[in-house]
């Protein structure tokens, strides 16, 4: 049984920073299953820790079930038609998604578009580029980012960056890219591209760090064989580093798509919060997660409730789907799995 | 023979490139500095004792704090690591010590799954499961949804921390006519213990910015508290609440209370990093 029949290679997760530095030295040490004293707390103890880690299991359908459960209603009533009906209107108790569906997918795109290049890029310098002085302070920094709260950032955006963002910069996109429908229209500031914005920063840190540690379990025979071959530290990097790494990085960023989707405070107080599918990325938008954020403590009717609940449903089953592809897509690459 | 012209192209990519990635890396964490930046500057004259000792006030009177607040999002870190913690490490022993491979293999990815979960699905669940039972906002829903987000996190740490005692220690534990639970808890856990408290916190950190699951489980007031069947205020809630509200007395509270809690998160990944520099946990 596991450790006690044969031991693992000892695990390269991105935890190996918590302080234990030390390798197995024993390797496979065979242990049958009767070694060791017998006690009657052996198969007690074990018994517990596995109830104990049962417990995830039953989490995820637990919460699947409880969501499922209390949108039945709404499920029954408006069938297949919620996701493809853009009507909400909770007085008319008329309940259709595709707006909010709309926003969603937008927003976590703008934010992909963004962020990929950047925290790719910011990944390749911490492992392959930069100095390596730099490389632990500015991996501190980036760590810090991802811990800094969506509610904070939600915040330093309603009043730091949309006053910004409808001062300077959608003026000026306005300007130079006003022939695209995408940039026309009034400016408000709150908008789809606000959102995508601040997405984009709630998710370059995971990214980066996801990467990071997919880069640098690149062997470092690939990077020798290229240097010998005369590359320059660049063409090492792309030859050997990022064509070998490819699909965990499309992986970490599989992972980054289910956070952005599932992104709530931070988009909720700069999107607008107005369900409609609009052409112009000016335009005010809603989300998934914000209207759910909104609406749900102020849902007076049942049916209501249980719409704000189906959208609930319909997120956690996107996000399901979409991290479960990107950890199969990391253990692909042979990690052990990324939890950040 | 390459000709110079082209080597020089060569260089000239390289240095370009690593120049590129510089930048990525500076434009990754300007949000960083700028969000401090406008943090203290808007946060700190806000900052007295009032608003460490005092309730809100209503709309209108000036002054006030947030010390509900404070002492509510202690008393939810508090409650759901009493309710997450023995779940997510002694799972992680399950994980580690005991799980065959391919048990081990689901159970590791369950939990990776659920910590992609949106916390905002968390609040919903628990707001099905808990809210709606007890027919009412609780301190004990919140303790319990930030309980639940706990669990997959400390869990993954614990098993990772576990991996990497070596196996010498179990032979030798083993060898000495210990039973094995006994090496697993006194021998084992003890000398990952370090580690384990480490991932621990870095799962305290990240709960205690929440907000969604908060949002219909502790709900938030603006008095005290005195039974876990009650509402609580937390830090991020109130800050949200008096961000989205039209008074600039409030926001001014809110960026007092972003930069409380962003001092509190980042003084435990401080915390964290000081006690990730030695070498090895004892």
């Amino acid at each position: 049984m596991g450790r006690w029949a044969s031991v693992p290679p000892a695990s390269a997760g991105p935890f190996q920073n918590l302080g234990m530095k030390t390798k197995d030295p024993g390797g496979d040490a065979g242990f049958s299953q009767d070694t060791g004293v017998k006690s009657p707390w052996d198969s007690i103890f074990k018994w517990f820790t596995f109830l104990m880690a049962m417990s995830v299991i039953a989490l995820i359908f637990l919460v699947g079930y409880e969501l499922f459960k209390s949108s039945r209603l709404s499920i029954s009533k408006f069938g297949w038609r919620f996701l493809v009906s853009s009507d909400w209107d909770p007085v008319a108790e008329q309940f259709g998604a595709l707006p909010f569906i709309f926003g969603t997918l937008v927003s976590s795109l703008i934010a992909l578009i963004i962020a990929v290049p950047l925290s790719i890029g910011t990944a390749l310098y911490l492992t392959e580029l930069a100095p390596v002085w730099v490389r632990a302070p500015l991996a501190f920094l980036v760590q810090l980012l991802s811990a800094v709260p969506s509610v904070i950032l939600g915040l330093w955006g309603i009043f730091v960056m949309v006053p910004w963002l409808r001062e300077n910069l959608f003026p000026w996109l306005r300007s130079a890219f006003g022939f695209s429908p995408l940039f026309q229209g009034p400016i408000y500031g709150v908008s789809i591209l606000a959102g995508g914005i601040i997405i984009a920063i709630m998710i370059l840190p995971i990214i980066t760090s996801v990467s990071r540690e997919i880069i640098r379990s690149v062997p470092g025979l690939q990077r020798e064989a290229a240097y010998a071959l005369g590359a320059t530290r660049w063409e090492v990097t792309r030859i050997a580093v990022l064509s070998y790494a490819k699909k965990g990085l499309f992986g970490a960023v599989i992972l980054g798509l289910g956070r952005a989707l599932g992104e709530t405070m931070a988009v909720t107080m700069v999107i607008g919060n107005r369900p409609e599918i609009a052409k112009s990325l000016f335009a005010p938008g809603y989300t998934l997660a914000s209207v759910v954020a909104n609406e749900f403590a102020e849902a007076t009717t049942e049916i209501y409730l249980h719409a704000l609940f189906e959208i609930g449903l319909v997120l956690l089953g996107v996000t399901v789907l979409v991290n479960a592809l990107a950890q199969l897509l990391l253990r692909a690459f042979g990690g052990s799995g990324v939890k950040a | 023979m390459e000709s110079a012209s082209h080597h020089s192209y060569r260089k000239g990519k390289n240095v370009l490139m690593q120049l590129v990635t510089l930048a990525c890396a500076l434009l990754t964490i300007i949000p960083l500095f700028l969000i401090f930046f406008h943090l203290l500057r808007s946060g700190f004259g806000s900052l007295n004792l009032a608003f460490f000792t005092h309730l809100p006030r209503p709309v209108g009177e000036p002054g006030g704090g947030m010390a509900n607040a404070i002492v509510g999002t202690l008393v939810l870190l508090g409650l759901a690591t009493v309710l997450g913690v023995p779940f997510g490490v002694f799972g992680g022993v399950y994980l580690a010590e005991y799980a065959s491979r391919r048990v081990a293999w689901i159970i590791r990815f369950t939990a990776d799954i659920l910590n992609g979960v949106p916390s905002i699905i968390w609040g919903m669940a628990v707001y099905a499961l808990v809210v709606l039972r007890m027919k009412g906002f609780s301190v004990l829903a919140g303790g319990i949804v930030l309980g639940m987000m706990m669990i997959p996190m400390v869990l993954r740490t614990t098993e990772e921390v576990l991996l990497l005692v070596p196996s010498g220690y179990r032979e030798a534990a083993l060898a000495l006519g210990i039973s094995r639970w006994r090496t697993v808890c006194s021998i084992i856990v003890r000398t990952a213990l370090k580690a384990i408290v480490t991932g621990l916190l870095l799962s305290l950190a990240r709960v205690a910015g929440e907000t969604a699951p908060l949002l219909f489980t502790a709900f938030g007031n603006s008095v005290w508290s005195h039974h876990l069947s009650d509402p609580i205020a937390a830090l991020p809630l109130q800050i949200f609440t008096f961000a989205i509200a039209p008074y600039d007395d409030w926001h001014r509270q809110a960026w007092a209370g972003a930069l409380v809690l962003l001092l509190m998160i980042t003084l435990i990944n401080i915390v964290v990093r000081l006690l990730t520099r030695d070498r090895f946990a004892k």
